[in-house]
């Protein structure tokens, strides 16, 4: 996984509640049996305006030109503002996935759902919770200032702004330091082998029909 | 005191003394389904990292996401399709998995065949690459989906690191009427608590109405707790549930039988136990619903109307409506009996239980499609739900009314195979998700209960099933 500290980028607003996982990325793209190349293909029916196939090319496509990350001002941007219950719906790491693989590196959202929010820990992205009354500012803020950019500064938890406004959020403290040291958590997992095996073992005992 | 949820939570947590770091804990995980769309890169890592799966008697596998409904005989010609279902193929048989493959009857949607095998069994821990996972609840177990890279630690460790969810508890009191499914209380709960109303929450299904509900009721509303928001969803074990259960192919025998039940008989929530919130819905206030937009929550009763976004106040709600009224071409205000379809979806791991099939069925008797309707589809959720119901007549019942009668998959629900939506489509269906392009790009889905579909099929509009004479019992 790769390590996160802090990280200063430009910032795109996505501002609509609920976005769910079919339209980070849409089913025809999940009969991939790789982990990578789904960037070109995130928000597919939103940025494109015609139909995308697995193994297309996305870069001769049509893109639709009214859809904020098509926006010149937006290119390069790596952290992406979303609205309430960003990554509704499935448990597709697909997701996350092409969020990463297009270049983000941390998205914020008053809230997020709760499958989208563990998977993207998982791969490295950072998801950050802020309220709504911060999110509404930022919007504000990031329409109206090209080039806006925020530092997301892991270690202080904390998500600061141009003008010196700086905001807390939380993160729990194991998912933290995973992040941070950029830990595979299976090795870690690992490490308490006779404990599971332990369990188990206990559990076959008492409860013999699980087995 | 415990709730159901805790009991089931601190059954599984392995003591370790990093337990509780940052409030997570390991997790032992009782039984691993797997299908070909999450896996393939899971498989893949574990290989890279010289790994092996933990213990093999816990993991089921079936394809069902990219399966052709129609005839199987030639294979899947969609040649990416074809190389998922290869792959789980191989990796299964490299390393000795049990796997339902496309030409075995038991084969079909994963959250069908675990409960129809006894491979779900109260007091378990079941998880599986598919967020609808949360049907397995419906059976007293912590059931939840994950993403591929917990699929890999799962094969490798048999564990995830968890926090614990906070509990929810839905109470679902009185009697539900006639030609009311557990569908409709599935989705009026939803249009009640939001898409976002369970986020961090494991729900528990409770109730008077709850209880009168069989097991394929359950399913169907613990299926649909992740369009809560829900991780989880619930339901307490009772003799209905240990009924369903006996005789299973994986479940226990014999004595075991026995001493598995006496446990089972404990899982509920104890009479005191406190939950961090409690929703109640009365039952015979709960009409046959259908949603409207492009969010599960967005759902009305079959008398309402499309909503008007001139009187919504908030203004984002207000921005959502116009988005969702844009893309499903409809008006505000429309009367949703109204609103005429082209295409009617009866399946899902939501609603294609043999009592599923068996509601719609009584729906159609005797009856034809409407003109206006293209194609109308009936997918079985596995071959064992298609035998029993080629047994009771009900493909003839189908097939005379105008029915294509399939092979068991997703199919439509979320069309990676062939079955789906054309761009400006209107489908009603009995899946769980009305997302935009979910059912083909452009294509409309209105979510609605079985019987409901197929009275919409019927009829050629959505029209409230309880006012088509013979169509209930
Ligand atoms: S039927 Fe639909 S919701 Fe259920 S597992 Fe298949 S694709 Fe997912």
């Amino acid at each position: 996984m790769e390590k996160f500290h802090t990280l200063t980028g430009l910032v795109v607003p996505l501002d609509r509640a609920n976005v769910d996982t079919d339209a980070i990325i849409p089913k025809q793209f999940l009969k991939s049996i790789k982990r990578s190349g789904f960037g070109q293909y995130l928000f597919d029916e939103w940025r494109f305006l015609d139909h995308g196939e697995s193994g297309m090319d996305s870069s001769k496509r049509q893109p639709d030109p009214g859809f904020v990350l098509n926006q010149p001002r937006y290119q390069g941007a790596q952290i992406l503002l979303a609205r309430a219950n960003f990554g509704c719906g499935s448990s597709r790491e697909h997701a996350p996935w092409a969020l990463q693989d297009y270049g983000f590196r941390v998205i914020i959202a008053p809230s997020f759902a709760d499958i989208f929010f563990n998977n993207c820990f998982k791969i490295g992205l950072l998801p950050i919770v802020l309220d709504t009354a911060i999110l509404d500012l930022l919007f504000v803020s990031v329409a109206m200032h090209p080039g806006y950019q925020l530092t997301v500064d892991l270690q202080n938890q904390c998500v600061s702004t141009p003008d010196s406004n700086s905001f807390e959020f939380e993160v729990d403290t194991f998912r933290k330091h995973c992040l941070l040291h950029g830990l595979d958590e299976i090795g870690l997992t690992l490490q308490h082998a006779d404990k599971i095996k332990a369990f188990e073992n206990k559990r076959r005992q008492e409860q013999p029909w699980l087995f | 005191m415990q709730t159901l949820y805790d009991k089931l939570w601190n059954q599984h947590v392995v003591p370790t003394e990093s337990t509780d770091v940052g409030g997570m804990s390991l997790i032992y995980i009782d039984r691993h389904l797997v299908h070909e769309v999450t896996s393939p890169q899971a498989f893949e890592s574990l290989k890279l990292a010289g790994r092996k799966p933990w213990r093999l008697s816990s993991i089921l596998a079936v394809a069902d996401h990219n399966v052709p409904t129609t005839d199987r005989s030639q294979g899947i010609h969609d040649p990416l399709s074809r190389l998922q279902v290869d792959t789980l193929d191989q990796n299964c048989d490299e390393l000795g998995i049990t796997q339902f493959k496309m030409y075995d009857l038991r084969q079909g949607i994963v959250h069908v065949i675990g409960p129809e095998q006894g491979a779900t069994i109260p007091g378990m821990t079941v998880v599986c690459g598919d967020s609808h996972t949360s049907t397995h609840g419906a059976f007293a177990c912590l059931a939840f989906g994950i993403g591929t890279s917990e699929v890999e630690h799962v094969l490798a460790t048999q564990c995830l690191l968890m926090k614990k969810s906070k509990t929810l508890r839905i109470l679902v009191e009185g009697q539900l009427g006639l030609g009311v499914t557990a569908k409709d209380i599935a989705l009026a709960i939803i249009g009640k608590i939001g898409t976002a109303g369970g986020n961090g929450h494991a729900i528990e299904f409770a109730g008077s109405a709850i209880r009168t509900l069989s097991m394929e009721g359950r399913m169907t509303l613990c299926n649909m707790a992740i369009e809560a928001g829900a991780r989880a969803g619930m339901v307490a074990v009772d003799d209905v549930t240990i009924d369903y259960i006996k005789g299973r192919p994986f479940a226990p025998q014999g004595e075991m039988w026995e001493r598995a039940v006496a446990y089972w008989r404990t899982l509920h929530s104890d009479p005191d136990a406190a939950f961090d919130q409690t929703v109640i819905l009365n039952a015979t206030q709960i009409k046959p619903q259908v949603t409207w937009g492009t969010s599960p929550e967005m759902v009305v009763d079959i008398d309402g109307r499309v909503p008007d976004p001139e009187y919504v106040t908030d203004e984002l709600k207000r921005k959502d409506i116009q988005l969702a009224l844009n893309y499903m071409g409809l008006k505000a205000n429309t009367p949703i009996q109204q609103i005429t379809i082209d295409k009617v979806f009866i399946g899902s791991c939501t609603n294609s239980r043999i009592e599923d099939l068996r509601s719609a069925a009584q729906v159609v008797k005797d009856k034809r499609i409407a003109s206006n309707v293209k194609l109308a589809l009936v997918v079985p959720g596995s071959g064992l739900v298609k035998q029993q119901a080629e047994q009771e007549g009900l493909d003839k019942i189908f097939m005379a009314a105008g029915f294509e009668w399939r092979e068991p998959g997703c199919s439509m629900c979320l069309a990676m195979n062939d079955d789906r939506l054309n761009p400006g489509e209107r489908c009603a269906s009995t899946s769980n998700r009305n997302f935009e392009g979910r059912q083909g790009p452009g294509g409309r889905t209105h979510l609605v209960s079985p019987a409901m579909a197929a009275a919409a099929a019927i009829t050629g509009h959505f029209v409230d099933v309880r006012e088509l004479k013979d169509s209930l019992s």
